[in-house]
């Protein structure tokens, strides 16, 4: 009788139009509890130390460096005369372009309602707190006399002077330090009712305590929720236009300007489309092993991987499209010093980097096309670290390249990076994977509450999660 | 009964059950309760009663002052306190000025929005009766919950939970304080 209700009560779909479900094999919600937490619970896994310790030890080089370069000047450095930014401007672009995508995830798919977006948004918001805290340190040092950076901030002082608002680079300071104060406090909201999850499961008192204080006292009333769903529509509803306006804004420093090849239109879109193309390659970068290791096959499944792959895709298209867009207005423009840049990038000494840029963001992504490709998680993330290295090329091109040969040929140069930009760079790494294996280790790195709300146990119109027919 | 009782809770296996059973609770008039669950439920709100959340105007209200603070910071620094005359360009103008106020008002539009949230709710709040009692810890897993305080004024044990098992919870408790 009440299996008549239900076939009757319940619109049943055809085979073929069936979706893959979000959630493999059925899970139901308390599985996807056990398994998720069961990251942070039990002996530490082998792999994690074999990444850990060399992690650690990269980002005691990076602390090492920056000590050495805040004690002795930025002539530690390989920037010279005309190229007077170079690794440490690529890198800070580089590190909050790869944040962007985190955001993506977090707040513009939320808004379009990607359901898919709960398997991995917990993941790459934590890789855009950590990239964008990689990405601040290299402003911060670049300036050289680190003890003078609280000038940036409108804070009275004795000299009785204010910043110069009308500086793109002023804009920068708001834009990205709104940014990681923004992106914490949506990690962090997103983060509670999980804490609360983690305390109750706790057994130690010491793990009780801290995910209990770190929870606030959640305990899942619908009242709350009511008020915490709202906030958070909110919050991703103020982080869409914040993620378009960081990078806006970070290509502002350089379009504002007037060197050639940096004084153009379309850089705000283009460095937008470029930082979500990265941020995709990292988090497939990260977020394939770890799926493995982790044993997250059924709530990263094969559907988000291809559809991260398809986001990469048509990013990566966007950044061909505005490459060539770059070289056709540099000769419709018909000022020499504009075609002198562009030639330079293509022919110039540093061809080689062009062309690495070139093959790493415009053709090489063009292989997803392939639904066999997309399915192929090695081809996957080898692809997913090469787009990562082509948008290092890209803003190299864009700094190095327009910068070494100016307007006085008397002025050209060859510039080299020295060990300690090297050193550098590669320390941030170690700071970038510390603090993400500390963040999976401790803190549920899936949003439980959220991944168990998009199966079908969560919905009180089918059949798991309750439905009896009715009036429903 | 030695300690005080803060109320009757009911356990559903089902989103669906913790529903029907709040449309019953909703209909039969009570105030001080509450539905947990392990995350939201869609449609939980309209079964409760509950009216749209007030969330958006605490952040409304942190997006205007973000905004108008950034504003007129802006323009008493540079064009009033110390005047920085930069390549003949006015001393104050609202588009130099747009983006450092824009990243204001999302900034404190972000804060009002948590702010709200937390001020709403009431958190943090670390001593909660429910978070004493051991089947509860179930509302973070697969458990949903439905709460009556003592303190409604139609609290009635007995009556309670008949309604409740009614409902078509098999599991049913006092929570002490």
């Amino acid at each position: 009788m009440a299996s008549d209700a239900t076939a009757t009560a319940l619109p049943t779909v055809p085979k073929e139009l069936e979706r893959i479900p979000l959630v493999s094999n059925n899970r139901s919600p308390g599985w996807i509890s056990d398994r998720v937490a069961g990251i942070c619970e039990g002996k530490t896994p082998a792999w994690w130390w074999a990444a850990f310790i060399p992690s650690l030890i990269l980002a005691g080089v990076l602390l090492c460096m920056l000590a050495y370069q805040i004690s002795t000047g930025v002539g530690v450095w390989g920037n010279h005369h005309p190229t007077a930014w170079a690794w440490d401007i690529i890198n800070f672009v580089w590190w909050i372009g790869i944040g962007h995508a985190g955001t993506l995830i977090s707040a513009i798919l939320f808004l379009l309602r990607q359901k898919w977006r709960t398997g991995v948004n917990r993941a790459a918001e934590a890789m855009t707190i950590f990239a964008v805290m990689c990405a601040g340190i290299f402003p911060a040092i670049h300036v050289g006399r680190v003890w003078f950076d609280w000038f940036l901030f409108p804070i009275p002082n004795s000299n009785s002077i204010w910043p110069q608002f009308r500086s793109p680079l002023m804009w920068d300071v708001f834009a990205v330090s709104t940014y990681f104060t923004v992106s914490l406090l949506f990690w962090y909201v997103g983060l509670v009712p999980d804490l609360a999850v983690m305390r109750d499961r706790a057994k130690s008192k010491i793990r009780q305590f801290l995910y209990g204080l770190f929870s606030l006292g959640w305990t899942g009333s619908n009242r709350h929720w009511s008020n915490y769903e709202k906030a958070y529509l909110i919050l991703a509803g103020l982080s869409t236009p914040l993620v378009l306006s960081v990078h806006s804004i970070v290509s502002l420093d350089f379009a504002v300007s007037q060197v050639p090849g940096w004084h153009t239109t379309i850089f705000p879109p283009y460095f937008v489309a470029g930082a979500i193309f990265s941020g995709f390659g990292m988090v497939l970068t990260l977020l394939v092993p770890l799926r493995r290791w982790c044993h997250l096959e059924d709530i990263i499944t094969m559907r988000h991987i291809d559809v991260m792959c398809k986001v990469t895709l048509a990013t990566g298209s966007i950044v061909g499209y505005a490459y060539i867009m770059e070289l056709f207005i540099s000769w419709y423009s018909g000022s020499p010093f504009e075609r002198f840049a562009f030639l330079n990038r293509i022919k110039g000494p540093y061809a080689w980097g062009y062309w690495c840029m070139m093959g790493c963001n415009v053709i090489l992504p063009q292989l997803f096309w392939s639904k066999k490709i997309r399915e192929n998680l090695w081809i996957v993330f080898i692809i997913s670290i090469l787009v990562n290295i082509g948008m290092w090329f890209e803003r190299f091109v864009i700094i190095v390249i327009s910068l070494h040969r100016d307007f006085l040929p008397s002025n050209w140069a060859y510039y080299l990076p020295s060990p300690v930009d090297i050193l550098t760079y590669l320390g941030t790494f170690g700071l970038f994977f510390t603090l993400f294996l500390l963040f999976m280790r401790f803190l549920p790195m899936i949003a439980i509450s959220e991944v168990k709300g998009v199966t079908p146990h969560a919905d009180p119109h089918t059949v798991e999660g309750g439905a009896k027919g009715g009036h429903h | 009964m030695n300690a005080k009782i803060h109320g009757i809770m009911a356990e559903y296996t089902t989103p669906a059950d913790a529903m029907h059973a709040a449309e019953k609770v909703r209909d039969a008039g009570f105030r001080k309760w509450d539905v947990f669950t392990p995350f939201p439920v869609h449609g939980m709100d309209k079964a409760m009663g509950l009216k749209n959340s007030k969330v958006g105007w605490f952040s409304f209200i942190g997006g205007c002052t973000g905004y108008t603070t950034g504003m007129l910071m802006i323009w008493f620094l540079n064009a009033i306190d110390y005047k920085i005359m930069i390549g003949g360009k006015p001393m104050f103008s609202p588009f130099s000025a747009f983006p450092p106020s824009y990243e204001l008002t999302i900034l404190l539009g972000a804060f009002g929005a948590i702010g709200g949230m937390l001020f709403l709710n009431r958190l943090p709040r670390l001593h909660h009766p429910l978070l004493k009692n051991k089947r509860f810890a179930l509302a973070t897993h697969d458990r949903f919950f439905v709460v009556i305080e003592t303190a409604d004024p139609k609290f009635n044990e007995v009556e309670t939970r008949k309604l409740l098992e009614a409902a078509g919870s098999k599991r049913i408790e006092l929570v002490e304080e």
